[in-house]
């Protein structure tokens, strides 16, 4: 019988760095198949690595529903256009969460010696599902006590906003800016599928979906892939002298019954933050976080996403929007990528804007999207299931 | 480096069916034993859960939802890994070696019983644009192309596939949770309707229900709650390919997979070091394949060693004493953990009846039709 409560010690066989990221254009419709997109972000990742695919020895694939695609065991289907034809090969879940959750299954891929090479890879398309990828969503309600209200995920996250709105006196338009702001950060991202130069008002007076979530509040379903190549401390030197290296990474499940949960704060985000920052050595992240792409679905999740991490004090993300404190010019810059709400949602494939973004601005080769302060610590996070997982990730580019 | 234990296991089936039972309640039952067989309380002490599940076979768009409450994984680390129970053992080592847990959970599970179209959510499995217009068949017969292929390849007849039925099914006589285990001959099988020809129905696994939990922990904490843990020396994985044409039909994903693992657990010499195994045989012939990659025989020698008794309880290198698929059923994700089980139950002396003297045992196991891809371990006392 163990007699304490144990600690999680972190005592890794070896450090993890990313060298190199690939992301397609994300899009409401591509042409090209899962396995094509795939394909695509792979190997402009091999590329910027200065890798061939011969190199890789281990593959993860991230991808969310098999539901979208209409292909059972999606990750077999995926295969070979994720470069993992003829390898140890790995596909990991947590709904919408998995975008952050792929590399870090990565990560413990390398940091438990097993590979020294590992690609992970994130695709998603829902455009196959027809008419809308939402049809999909019918099942993942218990099948007794959610499916016959016949829900959709707009209107459960609607109490959400509405729950996070009321209990800190929150006004929409507050909620908007985060919409104003990330669709005008995308204008700079050649992936982006929703960039825009909007207003306040735009938002306020776009299409009602399920009060209070309007139409401009959303992130739209999109086709995409992305790519990361983790790997070893002394593969990282042969290929760069500026790797970025994973500090820390956590996640956490909670409770398949949200409605008994209070709504306006993510624990689940919480949690896996505390892992992250443990393992990263992180005391104060408002402090130490110099730039941060939390997960943004709708405008009010990156707030609410925000709170979660510990950026901002509960109920005070928004005050800190306001000020423009989370300006990519701002004193912490919150999704430079543009975010999902301008470059869009392809649920898995987001890593694209969220980790890659984070090694990119940490690897000071954002180009146009390039925060204005110096960074050196950064953190990403996803989330997903229903409104259930966190996946966060802490990066550096001092190790 | 840090090495992996097994520290407690629980199971709740196998039956051909369990009406009274939801995926839930299984799991539960099934996570309850393990906690109790490792001592631990997974609330204080489980730094992390694995859960095994493809969202098709449970009838979810996103079945990750679903997993934390029954196992006491809630807000705790948890995730989902769409293959076999194997795969998730090979994260849990992972996990474990990257330090970003020092307990972990395994989980996988089967509600075969609510499936009503098997054959179309396997069918579902194929490529769109390639394999799904070839034809409205039931996916069994990719199994029967496969097995006609490899026969003629090797130069196994039938009788050979045949043996390992009566084999499988007359070790399963020894096995309370084997639902389709019995008292058949080799003629028995070649008697028995030619379903998918040159497949036999007897030659097929039926589906069961059932779930399985294991407990892993790092060596020192291992050691801790039980001076003689299972040890796991050895996880492998691979896969082929996903197009169907271009599969190598001589199950190169269980040959390199074994390599992987036998490599991570210094075994040179598979046919001497190796006491026991657990192989996938949901179809006969792959039972022939699976003991052929994982070098416990010579290509093409599996038939004479079959019919000298070799792979028998009593044999050289007993396989799949617990009555395999074709006694305990098609587990779905599930299959490669009531393989381990059943390795860790021998390795532990806790068999009961069909107990054999083993110190090393591997587990293998395929990821079912139509795909290339498989998992190994390698267990060890």
């Amino acid at each position: 019988m163990i007699e304490r409560v144990r600690g999680i010690k972190f005592h890794k066989k070896q450090d993890v760095a990313i060298v190199g990221a690939g992301i397609t254009l994300f899009r409401r419709r591509l042409n090209e198949t899962g396995k094509e997109l795939s394909y695509y972000a792979v190997k402009q990742a091999l590329e910027e690595a200065g890798l061939e695919l011969s190199d890789i020895e281990m593959v993860v694939l991230g991808s969310a529903p098999d539901a979208f695609d209409g292909v059972h065991m999606k990750g077999e289907y995926l295969l070979d256009g994720s470069g993992a034809s003829n390898r140890p090969y790995m596909r990991v879940f947590v709904g919408g969460g998995t975008g952050v959750f792929a590399p870090i299954a990565g990560y413990w891929h390398v940091a438990s010696g097993l590979a020294d090479v590992c690609l992970v890879v994130a695709e998603e398309k829902m455009s196959s599902s027809h008419p809308h990828p939402q049809s999909a969503f019918k099942y993942i309600w218990d099948p007794i006590l959610d499916r016959p209200l016949n829900p959709n995920l707009i209107w459960i996250f609607a109490l959400e906003m509405r729950r996070y709105m009321h209990v800190h006196n929150i006004k929409h338009e507050d909620i908007a800016l985060v919409s104003v702001k990330n669709k005008a950060n995308a204008l700079d991202h050649p992936s982006a599928q929703l960039a825009a130069k909007i207003t306040v008002e735009d938002v306020l007076n776009s299409e009602p979906m399920s009060l209070p979530v309007r139409r401009l509040d959303v992130s739209p379903p999109s086709d995409g892939a992305s790519a990361l190549i983790m790997v070893a401390p002394h593969i990282a030197r042969q290929l760069t002298d500026e790797p970025v290296w994973v500090d820390g990474v956590g996640w956490a499940l909670d409770t398949t019954w949200w409605t008994n949960r209070d709504l306006y704060f993510p624990r689940y985000v919480a949690e896996a933050a505390k892992m992250a920052y443990k393992m990263a050595h992180i005391t104060d992240p408002r402090k130490e976080i110099d730039v941060a792409e939390p997960y943004d679905p709708f405008d009010y999740k990156e707030l609410h996403h925000m709170e979660g991490l510990g950026l901002a004090r509960k109920g005070e993300a928004p005050i800190l929007t306001r000020e423009g404190v989370t300006a990519r010019d701002g004193d912490l810059p919150v999704c430079p990528s543009g975010g999902l709400l301008g470059v869009g949602n392809p649920i898995a494939a987001t890593m694209g804007v969220k980790v890659a973004e984070l090694y990119w601005q940490l690897a000071y080769r954002a180009g146009k999207r390039q925060v204005a302060k110096e960074v050196t610590t950064g953190v990403t996070q996803a989330w997903g299931d229903l409104m259930q997982v966190g996946t966060v990730i802490v990066l550096s580019n001092k190790r | 480096m840090a090495r992996v234990a097994v520290v407690g296991v629980g199971y709740s089936g196998f039956n051909a069916s369990s009406p009274d039972l939801s995926w839930k309640e299984i799991t539960y039952e099934a996570a309850v034993r393990a906690y109790e067989d490792a001592g631990i309380n997974p609330r204080r002490d489980v730094d992390a859960v694995v859960t095994c599940a493809e969202d098709f076979w449970e009838g979810f768009a996103i079945f990750d939802e679903f997993v934390p409450d029954q196992l006491g994984g809630v807000l705790k680390p948890t995730f989902t890994v769409t293959a076999d129970f194997l795969f998730g053992v090979a994260n849990g080592v992972m996990l474990i070696k990257s330090g970003l847990a020092e307990i972990a959970v395994v989980e996988a599970h089967s509600k075969a019983s609510d499936i009503l179209t098997f054959g179309n959510v396997v069918r579902f499995a194929y490529d769109p644009i390639w394999l799904r217009p070839v034809g409205n068949g039931h996916p069994f017969y990719l199994a029967a192309l496969e097995k006609s292929y490899y026969s003629n390849l090797r130069g196994y007849c039938d009788y050979t596939f045949a043996e390992v039925v009566a084999k499988n099914k007359k070790n399963g006589r020894l096995n309370p949770d084997a639902p389709y285990s019995a008292d058949i001959t080799a003629d028995d099988v070649l008697s028995s309707e030619p379903s998918f020809y040159p497949l036999r129905k007897l030659e097929i696994a039926e589906r069961a229900d059932g779930a399985i939990v294991f407990v892993l922990a790092r060596g020192d904490i291992a050691k801790e709650l039980n001076p003689e843990p299972v040890w796991i020396d050895g996880v492998g994985w691979w896969s082929e390919t996903s197009n169907y044409d271009t599969m190598s039909f001589t199950a190169l994903y269980a040959r390199k997979s074994a390599e992987m693992a036998y490599e991570m657990a210094g075994i040179d010499n598979p046919a001497r070091q190796i006491d026991l195994a657990e192989v996938d045989d949901r179809f006969a012939y792959k039972e022939v394949q699976h003991i052929e990659a994982l070098k416990l025989a010579k290509a093409g020698e599996v038939d004479d060693l079959l019919e000298s008794g070799y792979f028998d309880r009593s044999g050289e290198i007993p396989v799949n004493v617990s009555g395999g698929s074709l006694s305990v059923g098609n587990l779905l994700e599930a299959t490669g953990a009531q393989k381990a089980l059943e390795v860790v139950l021998q390795l532990r002396g806790e068999a009961g009846r069909r107990q054999v003297d083993a110190e090393v045992g591997v587990a293998q196991v395929w990821r079912y039709l139509p795909t290339a891809t498989g998992a190994v371990t390698v267990f060890s006392r």
